[in-house]
């Protein structure tokens, strides 16, 4: 069967570290980094890359468009 | 099969971006604010519906004052409250365009509510979107019309107490009752499925100019987390308990 395997890419000079997107993530992929952009906020970043599916929650409910979404569909072995 | 991120992020593989309308400008907005978020999706409406050249934008007095900066297409700046005024010039002038007014709780409902009420009476054929945070945001957080039953302002630090400070104003179910008004519906902005259902309504907002039957009046519940002394997360969590049963999503008008 095949999977639906995604990616993030934040924009992270943009990001104002308001953690919308991590309540957003359904399978928790997004946190916030423990370092600060130049503006001073910890910006988001993909904590467990492996479990997004690039469902496109996060940039939905992103209030400064910092997020560009990737997906592709992976055969997964039987 | 093992997948690198590397083989994920590719051109052919892109679900979402950000619209090519909005600027490189970064938003002045707080962090987690709804602002941001509706000023966005309007940029992708524009975008999606191919309305760059063909759309006229009014922005109010407010934090969304600056909105002119953002979204790459035409603006005009309108006095405080006045911006269906002006929104009604603009579209009697050129009926061929496309005009939304976007304004906050501040600038539609106390200020402007008499433009409002009217250019909605009149049925002038233009959209208008109403964020309500039930908050001055800009100016530090004072009390609104749109302030709820015991809700703390800086200018109503215990509460709002309906005997001393009046009711809360719900503008959106006032306006529904005019005949001018062709579409009317609240929607809010927190989680993705709202703002999915959001988008659909500002199409359906554009959409109804081609058929001059009115305006259509969409109001966002939004957040403010800074004049609400909150995280964005828990305002998020707030407005769903407190803001939402005062004022239901969905649609009120649509005929």
């Amino acid at each position: 069967m095949a999977k639906m395997k995604g990616a993030i890419v934040v924009d992270m000079v943009s990001c104002k570290g308001c953690s919308l997107c991590v309540e957003a993530c359904p399978t928790q992929v997004i946190g916030l980094a423990d370092e600060v952009n130049a503006k001073g906020y910890n910006y988001a970043y993909m904590v467990n890359p492996e479990a997004c599916t690039g469902c496109s929650n996060c940039a939905m409910v992103c209030p400064d468009s910092c997020i560009t979404v990737y997906r592709m569909k992976v055969a997964e072995p039987a | 099969m093992e997948v690198s991120i590397k083989d994920i992020i590719k051109p052919e593989n892109l679900v979402y971006q950000k619209s090519s309308l909005l600027t490189e400008k970064p938003m002045h907005y707080c962090p987690g604010c709804t602002h941001g978020v509706v000023n966005r999706l309007i940029a992708e409406v524009i975008e999606e519906l191919g309305l760059q050249q063909e759309t006229i934008g009014v922005t109010p007095v407010g934090c969304s004052v600056l909105l002119y900066n953002y979204i790459d297409i035409d603006w005009q700046e309108a006095a405080h409250g006045r911006a269906p005024a002006l929104g009604t010039g603009i579209k009697r002038l050129r009926p061929d365009k496309y005009v939304f007014t976007y304004q906050g709780d501040g600038d539609l409902a106390a200020i402007g509510t008499a433009e409002t009420i009217h250019a909605c009476n009149r049925g002038e054929n233009i959209l208008m979107v109403f964020i309500n945070n039930g908050i001055y945001g800009m100016t530090g957080g004072q009390m609104a019309p749109t302030t709820l039953e015991g809700m703390a302002a800086s200018t109503c630090p215990f509460g709002r107490d309906p005997e001393r400070d009046g009711n809360p104003l719900r503008m959106t179910e006032i306006v529904a009752t005019l005949p001018g008004t062709r579409y009317v519906t609240r929607q809010a902005a927190h989680t993705a499925g709202a703002v999915r259902k959001l988008k659909k309504a500002l199409i359906k907002g554009f959409n109804n100019q081609k058929e001059n039957k009115g305006t259509s009046f969409i109001e966002v519940v939004s957040t403010c987390n800074s004049g609400w002394k909150m995280t964005p997360v828990q305002a998020n969590e707030w407005m769903v308990e407190n803001m939402f049963p005062f004022y239901p999503l969905g649609d009120i008008k649509d005929k």
